[in-house]
């Protein structure tokens, strides 16, 4: 029952074949089955419960808040949540609860929605692993899939199974391994460079950033601000769209947030591929790109030919710059965000108190790791009286011609364009931090955060298993504040291609038993 | 750069196809078998695409091949940065280098983001957001919250009553030679 899509769920508990608080207690069993993943850093059993049996309570007198009520998710640990701790993954929040929720929170549990926790994350969402917090890593559920396993006996030489984990990509990995392990049926990433996106091409589910200034940001502890938002991880489109729907408005509490009204919308099944026109950016062939992935794209172009869309090469010719561009913008704004941390109202506070900066250091020693001390260093020196023209600026000014390229494809007449989201499959932890954060950010980032730098919204939909069993996504970047063509060419997409489930040894047989003990007439 | 294939040589050849692996009987690619359709656009073309016969770098629309390199980067010049610049650093962020590695991170993002010199951006204004074509929404000066003092300072580790407790200010970080810090030591 878990393995349903958001949409079957919600029809599931309109017609009364499960009720809510069935639901929300197999979810919280199946999180303690899969702890090994360490997805969730928090998992807030009692209030969950409450919420389930509220919604039932809705349920049972026919006055239900919308298609999300009584629906488990998570939430990545970087969003604020009234009562429940917030750490970011890092020593500086640990044991912080905030005083509010952020308003995709509260939006969500205005619907009804049952918070089961808050998922892992690299700390303060720095990295492209989910690798770097202080809860530890997050294994990716298709590290225990049937389908990788089989590849791996043919393949593998003798290495111990459990030490030969996958990463999860990140930074929202618990996100990415929470829906992809059938835990919850949406969860919430935040989205600064590719963080939604590239954790759910690894673990094989679709994730969506949208435009930035449709969903608020308030509540999300900010990383970059002209480039943050929430991002949307689900097993599909539609249920993708669903949450759009629920989360996307202005919002009076983030002055960043457009006041344009937003209509929900519902996706067609069928598209009139022949008025459609795909754009291919040759740029987008950057070194190290996996052949399999290479091939996956070909096909896919293909694919949107053969059903009589327009396919175009197009060229978005400062690709090639857009990440070191990201990279100068992003540890700016980092420096700039991270100096709230000073352990005066919130946080962590050193001991150490001969003045305030004094306390302040210490306090920031103790409670940053490596990638997060790193960044601000850099930011600041990018920040330098000396270098601002030199960094800072000229990294401004590379931002507009990347913001135009896309401007200028758009404006010929392209509807969405069509990339890889990442350059291979994942890869086993021991691999990854072979390198370092930044390398692997730089690497892995490489696809995704030009749509963060125009702002731009874009999609990441399953597309195919790679050799090894793997997921491999692809990516559609869409116009701004145009979710609707966006999200309805995914789908489409997603039903040609129709990825196949993740099959969890062992870990649906657990989901069984806790089935058959409970009696329920709804049979996965 | 990390090779694709985890070790295994991945050879791009014009029309060798790599098949991702469907499972669990699952329909894959609307039922139309892949390697065939490869083979036969191989063959010259039966599906009339006239750009991709005869040109072996193009498979449909997809360049098969990369179209840029990463470019060598060039290593900082002699002391580029110097202890007062590291130094002063560790001041304005309050965050310390910590060790060699600590200082290798920074030259190294400082090596990449020179990559940005090659870029021409004469004449080009800086952006600083997307939306700076609109108006950013101001609500009206009007009280709608307040009165959580109480939840507020429960986060902190040190009140009194209603205050917040800092340490005395106004006392500058004590100079690079009586200070704790590494970068006394790597001099």
């Amino acid at each position: 029952m878990l393995r349903v899509s958001l949409r079957e769920i919600s029809a599931a508990l309109k017609e009364g074949r499960v009720s809510p608080t069935e639901l929300c207690q197999r979810c919280l069993s199946f999180i303690k089955a899969t702890k090994f993943l360490n997805a969730y850093i928090t998992i807030a059993e009692d209030t969950a419960l409450k919420q389930a049996e509220e919604s039932e309570e809705r349920y049972r007198r026919g006055q239900i808040l919308g298609d999300l009520d009584g629906i488990p998710v998570a939430v990545k640990d970087n969003f604020n949540t009234a009562g429940i701790e917030t750490t970011c993954a890092s020593n500086m929040l640990k044991g912080y609860i905030p005083p509010y929720s952020a308003t995709v929170v509260q939006k969500l549990l205005d619907q009804g929605a049952v918070l089961l926790g808050k998922t892992n994350l690299d700390e303060f969402a720095m990295g492209s692993g989910s690798t770097d917090g202080i809860f530890g890593p997050v294994r990716n559920p298709w590290s225990y899939s049937r389908q990788y396993r089989e590849k791996s006996v043919q393949n593998s030489h003798t290495e111990n199974e459990d030490s030969n984990w996958l990463v999860t990509g990140g930074s929202s990995g618990g996100s990415a391994a929470a829906v992809s392990s059938f835990t919850c049926f949406a969860a919430l990433g935040s989205d600064t460079g590719g963080s939604t996106r590239n954790p759910a091409a690894h673990c094989g589910v679709v994730g969506l950033k949208p435009t930035y200034g449709l969903i608020s940001r308030h509540g999300l502890i900010p990383l970059v601000n002209s480039m943050d938002v929430p991002g949307i991880l689900t097993r599909c489109v539609d249920d993708a769209a669903i949450v759009l729907g629920v989360l996307a408005g202005h919002d009076p509490k983030d002055s960043t947030t457009v006041q344009d009204p937003f209509k929900p919308f519902e996706l067609t099944s069928f598209i009139d591929a022949s008025k459609l026109c795909i754009g291919i950016p040759k740029e987008y062939h950057a070194p190290g790109l996996s052949s399999e992935t290479l091939a996956l794209w070909s096909k896919a172009a293909d694919l949107f030919e053969n059903a009589g869309a327009k396919v175009i090469e197009v060229s978005l010719p400062h690709t090639r710059y857009s990440i070191i561009c990201y990279h100068v913008l992003c540890t700016a704004e980092v420096a700039s965000n991270m100096a709230r941390f000073d352990g005066l109202e919130y946080g962590h506070r050193s001991s150490m108190d001969k003045s305030t900066e004094v306390m302040y250091a210490a306090t920031r020693r103790e409670g940053f790791n490596d990638v997060v001390r790193g960044r601000i260093l850099s930011g600041n020196y990018f920040l330098l009286k000396q270098n601002y023209e030199t960094y800072f600026i000229k990294a401004q000014k590379v931002r507009r011609l990347i913001a135009n390229d896309f401007v200028n494809v758009f404006r010929n007449g392209i509807d969405v364009l069509l990339t890889p989201t990442t350059l291979s499959d994942t890869i086993p932890y021991v691999e990854f931090i072979k390198e370092d954060n930044r390398t692997r950010s730089a690497q892995d980032d490489i696809f995704t955060q030009a749509a963060n730098m125009a702002g731009l919204p874009a999609i990441t939909v399953p597309t195919a298993l790679s050799e090894k069993g793997l997921p491999i996504g692809l990516q559609f970047i869409g116009r701004a504040f145009q979710e609707q063509q966006l999200l309805t060419v995914a789908k489409w997409f997603e039903n040609q291609v129709k990825f196949p489930m993740i099959q969890l040894q062992g870990m649906m047989d657990h989901g069984h038993t806790v089935c058959r003990h409970q009696k329920s007439a709804f049979f996965s | 750069m990390r090779k694709s294939g985890g070790g295994r040589m991945w050879i791009l050849r014009f029309g060798r196809y790599i098949r991702g692996a469907p499972s669990g009987g699952a329909s894959y690619w609307g039922g139309l078998s892949p390697g065939r359709r490869f083979t036969q656009a191989a063959a010259g073309g039966s599906d009339g695409r006239q750009d991709a016969a005869g040109d072996p770098r193009r498979r449909g629309r997809v360049y098969q091949n990369p179209t840029w390199q990463h470019v060598e980067q060039r290593p900082l010049p002699e002391k580029k940065v110097t202890v007062e610049v590291f130094d002063h650093l560790e001041r304005l962020a309050l965050v310390d280098f910590r060790n060699w590695e600590g200082v290798q991170r920074l030259e190294k993002a400082i090596q990449f983001a020179d990559q940005l010199h090659a870029v021409n951006t004469e004449g080009v204004e800086p952006m600083d957001s997307v939306l700076e074509d609109r108006c950013l929404y101001l609500r009206e000066d009007n009280i709608t919250e307040g009165n959580c003092s109480e939840e507020l300072l429960r986060n902190a580790r040190e009140t009194v009553e209603e205050y917040f407790i800092a340490p005395p200010g106004n006392i500058p970080l004590p100079k690079l030679e009586e200070r704790d810090t590494f970068l006394q030591v790597s001099e």
